[in-house]
């Protein structure tokens, strides 16, 4: 028998697979108890690193046709859907959820999530857009735009679904993306990169950190290039989060930590409103 | 022979003060009363503060009324109302609920004039402002939200709107009225009640709604109103019972009031201050520029957060933008706002006033250009001259703080690349105005803008169904259209 080859986690940030500009990492272990990976333990730095990179890519990514957004997303179903059972075998690594689904009922949920937002891309405009009907001689409308680079903090639980469902509503309308992986489960975050990464979405539109939350928390809550910060969170974190947006106006979307990520109530249009702007154009009618 | 060629621009006609207009003074009865209550559970109750405070009209500084002072239980007995009322309030049917708040809409319009000028005395906008825009709009208000009550599962398709509870709401003193109307109308559509805190300086034209109220028979604690400045304002945004807070205000107050509501649940919209950018490129229609630059900055003596501050004009039109622009200014009719013939009426306070000043101050210090046409200003009251700044870099603070008065800063630019790139640096985003000739350059600005409102080709124009609200740090929510009602509910 041959020894195998294990691989190194790195974290994928502007394109490329990093380890924390700190050097440090953090155990973990697999579901029999050995040692399992080395994960890249990131820094508020590597935060602001990752928020620079997604803010380069973030315009290219937004101003791509709304079409082509959607087949990027299909394609990254694609990488999925071709490499499922490693991601199986990943979360069955790590999961400690306490619900009954398999890690290939995870990852089949996944993948349908991710073709039903690749499938809006084209389509959230005609459902949260509006002609507005005013009483002037004016031509108005509404129209939806993307918010810039927000940043996603994701639960420990269901760690490629519940990421996934915070990240696809706020790349579907063209933003970038830093988020931040299940701490107690960050290995497939660490595949989700690799498969992002062959996906064809530029590099820097989705960024992935692993490391501990309450080290990268505050600069998620305060960095003013990030407009917008999701998150499942506790009490006190949702605290901290709120009180150091509000030094930039910044929106925080804030979900319950017992949210049932496989509920078909995440397949909707209206999540895409949290990472988007409402812009109002008018303009006269006349000769 | 030949007839004598014409000169290439004909002579211009400047009459001067030769002859001077005589007062127009609006003489409708704005019945205020000497003292108001609170509006709570339907009826105007003391405070159990015991204080009162008094109320001037900004044009002459006479004292107006005497406004309830209420404090922290004053703000709880509100709350205790409107979380009574709720169950049943929530409970109507839509087509009930839509009722009320066209009748509301029909008795406003009953009653325009007079509050109009009652806005006019307490506030200090011109009466035209006040009795063409500021109550036709609020009426229209809730007109158009009335509509919706019974809509409510058409607005997002595959759910429909619940409401959340009870809703505080603060606004500003800018547009007393109006801004009362964008709060309430929504919120009492999709089946909120409401606890309501108008501007200290503005309080009369609420308390006066309040009896539109009593006069529609909308049932008692649905709506309450609570009066008094920040104290009573704090008290609004920490009760309990809130489920939501609205605020229209500044930006400094809107992010003390997001960090008070950390970790509470509650939810919030924030419709926050402005530095938008105007933008006119050499091809536009430049005569319409002008009326919409004019209105966008001295519409409402520029006491307003989407004011066009900052004018951004093409480097090869700028001198005789600037020109036409100082020409225009000269005759704008600065005074008495309760004059039917008055462009520009009184400063709100004479601490608004003040600020003012402080920042015209900084412009000349710092190296700006000021241009004031002569105009004799009232005696008394608090009035200031409409005011530009050319010169103006973009480090320069009339460039870069809200001024809410009126104050044009004009900058320039050479390609629309510039443009975007200078009006893009500012924290706010409220809104931003374009003025071209050419289509395909329009939508190319309005795309890249980043601002909640874009005009193009027009300047300040509002309406029930066109959402209003900003990007950054000009705050999130909309108001207006099925957008201001999604922030009013949650979607099931």
């Amino acid at each position: 028998m041959t020894l195998p080859i294990t691989k190194t986690p790195k974290c994928y940030v502007g394109g490329a697979f990093i380890r924390s500009e700190s050097g440090r990492v953090y155990e973990t272990h697999r579901s029999s108890g050995e040692f399992h990976a080395n994960i890249p333990r990131c820094t508020r730095k590597d935060v602001r690193n990752a928020v620079e990179a997604a803010a380069k890519a973030g315009a290219g990514w937004a101003k791509r046709t709304p079409y082509n957004r959607a087949q990027i997303l299909y394609r990254l179903a694609e990488m999925l859907e071709a490499r499922a059972p490693e991601m199986a075998a990943a979360l069955k690594e790590c999961r400690r959820s306490v619900d009954t689904t398999s890690p290939e009922q995870e990852v089949r949920a996944t993948i349908d999530r991710i073709v039903h937002f690749a499938g809006w891309a084209d389509k959230y405009e005609q459902v949260l857009g509006s002609v507005n009907p005013v009483a002037s001689p004016h031509f108005n409308f509404t129209i939806t735009e993307p918010m810039g680079t927000v940043g996603i903090l994701a639960p420990e639980d269901a760690p490629l679904l519940a990421l996934m469902t915070l990240i696809l509503p706020a790349i579907t309308t063209g933003n970038s993306v830093v988020a931040l992986a299940s701490h107690a489960a960050p290995y497939p975050s660490i595949l989700l990169g690799e498969m992002l990464a062959t996906s064809d979405l530029p590099g820097g539109v989705v960024n992935l950190l692993t490391g501990e939350r309450k080290e990268m928390l505050p600069t998620f809550a305060t960095h003013e290039h990030l407009r917008a910060v999701a998150a499942t969170a506790t009490q006190e974190e949702a605290t901290a989060l709120q009180q150091g947006a509000a030094e930039s106006v910044k929106r925080v979307i804030l979900h319950d930590p017992k949210t049932d990520w496989f509920s078909s109530s995440h397949d909707s249009p209206y999540s895409l409103r949290d990472f988007t702007e409402a812009k109002t154009v008018w303009h006269p009618i006349g000769a | 022979m030949p007839a004598k060629k014409s000169p290439a621009r004909p002579r211009e006609l400047l009459f001067g003060d030769l002859w001077e207009f005589d007062p127009a003074p609006e003489s409708a009865e704005p019945f205020i009363a000497p003292r108001y209550g609170l509006f709570i559970d339907d009826k105007f109750t003391a405070p159990k503060s015991r204080k009162y405070f008094d109320t001037i009209a900004p044009r002459n500084g006479a004292k107006l009324s005497e406004i309830a002072l209420a404090n922290a239980a004053d703000v709880d007995a509100a709350y205790t109302a409107a979380a009574k009322a709720f169950p049943a309030w929530s409970k109507l049917p839509g087509k009930e609920r839509g009722k009320y708040l066209f009748r509301i809409a029909r008795l406003l319009q009953d009653r325009a004039r007079e509050f109009a000028v009652a806005e006019t005395l307490d506030g200090g906008k011109p009466i035209k402002e006040s009795r063409d825009f500021d109550l036709p709009m609020a009426a229209a208000h809730f007109f158009y939200h009335a509509g919706w009550a019974d809509k409510l599962e058409f607005v997002a398709p595959g759910r429909t709107l619940q409401p959340l509870g009870v809703v505080g709401q603060i606004i500003p003193w800018n547009f007393p009225l109006l801004m009362l109307a964008w709060k309430i109308a929504p919120a009492l559509a999709t089946g909120n009640t409401v606890v309501l805190k108008p501007a200290e300086t503005t309080s009369i034209t609420a308390l006066k709604f309040a009896t539109i109220l009593q006069q529609a028979g909308l049932p008692p604690g649905v709506v309450n109103i609570v009066t008094g400045a920040g104290e009573t304002g704090a008290a609004v945004v920490d009760h309990p019972l809130a489920a939501k807070i609205a605020f229209t205000g500044s930006t400094e107050v809107g992010k003390i009031i997001q960090r008070a509501l950390a970790g509470s649940g509650k939810k919030l919209s924030l419709e926050l201050g402005g530095k938008a950018a105007n933008i006119v490129f050499e091809d536009a229609p430049l005569d319409q520029a002008v009326e919409g630059i004019v209105n966008g900055i001295f519409f409402n003596q520029g006491h307003v957060c989407c004011a066009g501050s900052r004018l951004l004009v093409q480097e090869s039109v700028a001198d005789l933008v600037v020109a036409k622009l100082k020409r225009r200014m000269q005759v704008l009719r600065v005074g008495d706002p309760l004059d039917k013939n008055t462009d520009i009426g009184a400063i709100n306070s004479a601490e608004q006033l003040a600020k003012i000043k402080d920042l015209v101050a900084s412009g000349v210090k710092e190296g700006a250009e000021l241009h004031q046409p002569s105009c004799k200003l009232p005696a008394k009251g608090f009035y200031h001259a409409p005011t530009l700044f050319t010169k103006v870099s973009q480090s320069h603070r009339v460039a870069r703080e809200e001024i809410f008065g009126p104050v044009l800063s004009v900058l320039t630019f050479r390609t629309p690349e510039e443009a975007i790139e200078k009006a893009s640096n500012t924290p706010f985003g409220l809104s931003a105005g374009v003025w071209t000739d050419k289509g395909s350059k329009i939508l190319k600005m309005a795309a890249e803008l980043k601002a909640g409102v874009v005009w193009a080709n027009t300047y300040n124009k509002f309406d029930p169904s066109s959402p209003f609200g900003g990007y950054k740090q000009s705050g999130f929510g909309r108001e207006g259209g099925k957008h201001g009602l999604l922030d009013y509910a949650i979607l099931k």
